[in-house]
């Protein structure tokens, strides 16, 4: 049709009579919105709203002044300073190793990849006790690790680096798994552009590459950290918790709560809670820009 | 079973899907409702099946208010654009499954499904499952598990749209037949201006939320009652002229039209279908000729049996299409740059503002 | 999880493979190191007094045995209790759109992120006996935390969104068209349920109910704090392991781990099967949407 100007609105064709009656929103054709949202309902808040609520209310009721004794006492800023340095020190060394398992289990083919990549998903499954356990033992001077390890200078078990090494393990299926899928779904079209056009491949790595799956890269790196922070069960085994040494976050609230004091380990664990919280946000956003980056992007 | 809509009224936030529209269905009727997307024709479709309910407005079926019956008790057949089939069931399942859900004893059941599966040209693929299926069999599948219940009406959701063009037009010949056969009263949904023509006795034109003409599929084609239905239905030139003493003007060729007999002039815009404007060799009395309009050929595309011929009138930069048959084209020997004379066997005229339809 | 990629690709885009050699050795050597090597270990020390001396471990000590027997039947509760919960809210979220939907989707990850030690201190705070309903529990006689009530809620609270997370991708993806054809064909609200929704999402389901299970059977953190690690009594599986540790009976402690071991093995061995058949089904399903004539 050739149309050459813009088309006028046209009228009703059928002038309208009677009353319209009005009526309100329609309900929803699908069944079991009711039931659905009372037990949806009924479980988030009795098993997350009310326990986390009771938990700052009572770290409120202390009062601010109170609230910051029990806090900031200089075996909690130990604590605070434990866990986040070595679940930090941690999420890197998992953030680089989870790169490089990725990178190969997505591009490199070689025998023995599937069971590599079935191996990646153990932590997720494995107890953390267990894992704690058999660290401690592999660390020691006696253990498998440790007989060559220790000699070295190399303290795996009851130390810092103890926790570091567990952590590493459990957070590395997050650093895998998150960066897996982006390096796989890469549009190779451009790399071999870019190689066309003369780009060396650390180039092509730096420049074609890298920017691709940088938001994952930094998704994963933000998982394992939030993972590490929180963990309790295996750190428990090989760190020795030593307080101002070795004692993370965690074990200081449970060390107070066999004490009964329960104020200070409130405090403690609502110190935890805001930072595994605020965490949480900084990982949706995350997730959602990788999310929209994926759809826009390079797949 | 015939049903009756009045001033059905829906909106989705802040966009009004359906603006105060009333419709008749008769009973044993095929329906199309026709438009572009957004025109809100899904949306009726989808009030009449009971799976949205609209903010205001009534439904009657056969006399009773059923504007607020949940869907389940419509007893409406309908048919998804997509199929819907329920994936991990049999073809034989997914017939059945209105009938299972009642309860229907099962050798009724089976003797029912068979005797579908045959209507549908299906027979003998009841063990099937729906991705084993070409789409075609699974839009056949669809039908026949709405057909099971013995539905009051059919409903079909732009049902080939997701189809090869072939196929489309094998489906379209068969559901004729297939209505002309069982005689349910039938609504479907459809953007496609062919589809509706060949398969409805009635058409449904709609936009922006409302009716814009209904009719037969003749009556809206030759007689479309707005800018938008004509504009629509087939391809179109349209033009700015005037309208003056009951006469159209169209680049100073008059065009009878009655309807505006006054002699205060007013502008017009003026709608000619490519096919209804005739095309000859500029012999040199054109120019005197005061019915037809001098014009040099831009464009040649052959389309099959019909030329559609791309010419630009002379002392205008606007741009005309004239379809004529490929012979003609070939006896006027048509070609880029060549002089011809266009004259228009009829026009429609539609005026701004409240609309003067012919 | 994903298995490597086998898609059809063109010869890719390769470095020298020096550095690919390397890239694997180097990838190798991280889970060799983190996880292979830990796994074997665990079954090695477990039967360092061979299997006789692995299965006296286990059976002979009424604690461990006790202990066992408690995980067994805690995580089953748990993870019932989330596969009602987990269908209820995919559903919920999946199917309908409401105010407030966005913060209930966020609350669903809220356990996940929270240290575990953090959430069971919260129950101990409304459970325990100076705790919200401490007095009431008290004059009911009811024992929450030290029992096994309070073990099924904090191992309830830290698997709570693995089932929902799993259902909400699949049911949104299926889109509610199968319900809605069920619905106008006559079905009621179960039957659709049954019979449309329940064969779709059955694979997710189950993959689900495979790492809850896993994670419950798993957790640590807050049972510790809510059982108060009475042996004999509310000591789960892994909380046995580290009470044998405490008491340097390392080979008995061993020989439980490697029962928890072998059961995640199990578990991962199951992940996989099902993340083959929802490979599987998914390749069906897309051959469904796709348009035209595909047979």
């Amino acid at each position: 049709m050739i149309a050459l100007a813009t088309p006028f609105e046209s009228a009703p064709l059928t002038p309208t009579v009677g009353t319209p009656r009005r009526r309100r929103r329609g309900r929803p054709v699908l069944p079991g919105f009711g039931t659905t949202a009372a037990v949806t309902s009924l479980v988030v808040i009795s098993l997350v709203v009310i326990p986390l609520t009771v938990l700052v209310a009572r770290a409120a009721s202390l009062g601010p002044a109170g609230f910051l004794t029990a806090a900031w006492t200089p075996r909690a800023r130990a604590a605070y300073g434990v866990s986040l340095g070595a679940s930090t020190l941690a999420a890197i060394a998992s953030t680089l190793f989870g790169l490089v398992v990725a990178w190969v289990l997505a591009r490199v083919p070689f025998r023995g990849r599937r069971l590599l990549d079935a191996f990646v998903d153990v932590p997720l499954a494995l107890p953390t006790a267990v894992a704690g356990l058999v660290y401690s033992a592999l660390y020691v001077k006696q253990g498998w690790l440790g007989a060559w390890l220790v000699p070295l200078g190399v303290q795996g078990a009851y130390s810092y680096l103890g926790i570091v090494l567990v952590l590493v393990f459990v957070s590395l299926p997050f650093t895998v798994r998150v960066v897996q899928p982006v390096i796989e779904s890469l549009d190779r079209d451009a790399e071999e552009a870019a190689l066309i056009l003369g780009a060396s491949g650390g180039q092509t790595f730096r420049r074609v590459i890298a920017p691709a799956i940088a938001p994952a890269v930094v998704t994963g790196f933000a998982m394992a950290l939030a993972r590490s922070l929180g963990e309790y069960g295996s750190v428990v085994f090989i760190s020795g918790n030593m307080p101002f040494k070795t004692e993370i976050a965690p074990v200081l609230i449970v060390a107070r709560l066999e004490e009964f004091a329960y104020a200070e380990a409130t405090a403690i664990a609502v110190v935890l809670l805001a930072l595994s919280l605020a965490l949480l946000v900084v990982i949706n956003v995350l997730q959602y820009r990788l999310a929209r980056s994926a759809a826009g992007g390079a797949s | 079973m015939s049903l009756y809509l009045r001033d059905i009224s829906k909106s989705f936030g802040t966009f009004r899907a359906l603006d105060r529209v009333s419709l008749d269905v008769h009973d044993g009727g095929l329906v199309a409702l026709l438009g572009p997307s957004g025109s809100g024709k899904t949306t009726l479709l989808r009030i009449i099946a009971g799976l949205e309910f609209p903010d205001e407005g009534l439904i009657e079926e056969d006399g009773a208010d059923i504007t607020q019956t949940h869907a389940r008790q419509r007893g409406v057949g309908f048919v998804f654009q997509h199929y819907a089939l329920f994936r991990h069931m049999s073809v034989f399942e997914n017939v059945a499954f209105g009938l299972r859900v009642r309860k229907v004893p099962r050798a009724e059941v089976t003797a029912r499904v068979e005797e579908l599966l045959r209507l549908v040209r299906l027979d003998g693929l009841g063990g099937r499952k729906p991705a084993q299926l070409s789409g075609g069999q699974r839009q056949r599948v669809a039908l026949a598990r709405a057909l099971a219940v013995r539905p009051k009406m059919l409903l079909l959701d732009e049902p080939f749209g997701a189809l090869d063009a072939k196929v489309r037009v094998e489906l379209r010949q068969w559901l004729r037949r297939l209505h002309d056969e069982i005689g349910m009263t039938s609504v479907f949904v459809t953007h496609d201006q062919e589809e509706a023509f060949e398969l409805a006795d009635e058409v449904v034109v709609m936009n922006h939320g409302r009716v814009e003409q209904r009719g037969s599929p003749t009556e809206v084609f030759d007689r479309p009652a707005t800018s938008f239905v004509m504009d629509f239905l087939g391809a179109v030139n349209v033009f700015h002229g005037r309208v003056e003493n009951g006469r159209a003007y169209w680049h100073g060729i008059p065009i009878d039209y009655p309807e505006y007999p006054h002699a205060q002039a007013r502008e017009a815009r003026v709608y000619l279908r490519p096919h209804e404007l005739e095309l000859t060799a500029d012999t040199g009395e054109a120019r005197h000729d005061t019915t037809s309009l001098p014009a040099s050929v831009l464009r040649v595309i052959r389309s099959g049996a019909i030329t559609r011929v791309a010419c630009r009138p002379h002392g205008s930069d606007t741009e005309l299409q004239v379809d004529v048959a490929t012979e003609q084209a070939g006896m006027l020997a048509l070609a880029p740059g060549r002089h011809v004379a266009i004259k228009p066997r009829r026009a429609r005229v539609f005026l701004p503002g409240p609309e003067y339809t012919i | 999880m994903s298995m490597a990629s086998t898609s059809p690709r063109r010869a890719a885009v390769r470095r020298t493979s020096a550095l690919d050699g390397l890239l694997v050795a180097a990838a190798i050597g991280v889970v060799a190191l983190f996880i292979v090597v830990p796994l074997v270990y665990v079954f090695h020390a477990a039967l360092a007094d061979g299997v006789r001396g692995w299965w006296a471990a286990l059976v002979r000590d009424p604690d461990t045995r006790h202990a066992i027997w408690l995980s067994l039947t805690v995580a089953p509760v748990a993870v019932a209790i989330n596969v009602v919960f987990g269908i209820a809210a995919a559903w919920l979220v999946a199917r309908f759109r409401f105010p407030g939907r966005s913060l209930l989707v966020s609350l669903f990850d809220v356990p996940f992120s929270v240290s575990p030690v953090v959430a069971g201190l919260a129950l101990v705070l409304i459970f325990g006996r100076q705790g919200l309903l401490g007095p009431t529990l008290a004059w009911l006689d009811w024992k929450v935390i030290f029992a096994w009530p309070g073990l099924v809620i904090a191992t309830t609270f830290v698997t709570l969104p693995l089932v929902v997370r799993e259902l909400i991708p699949v049911m949104e993806a299926t889109g509610p068209d199968e319900e809605l054809a069920a619905v106008t064909l006559g079905a009621s609200g179960w039957q659709v349920f049954t019979r449309v929704t329940l064969p779709n999402i059955r694979w997710a389901l189950l993959h689900g109910i495979v790492l809850a299970n896993a994670r419950a059977l798993g957790e640590f953190g807050a049972v510790y704090v809510v059982s108060g690690h009475i042996a004999g009594a509310t000591d789960t599986m892994p909380l046995r392991v580290e009470k044998l540790f405490q008491e340097y009976r390392t080979p008995a402690s061993m020989a439980l781990a490697s029962v928890l071991a072998g059961l995640a093995l199990v578990s991962l061995v199951a992940k996989f099967v099902i993340e083959r058949q929802i490979a599987a089904e998914h390749r069906d399903l897309e051959a469904v949407r796709t348009t035209g004539d595909a047979a």
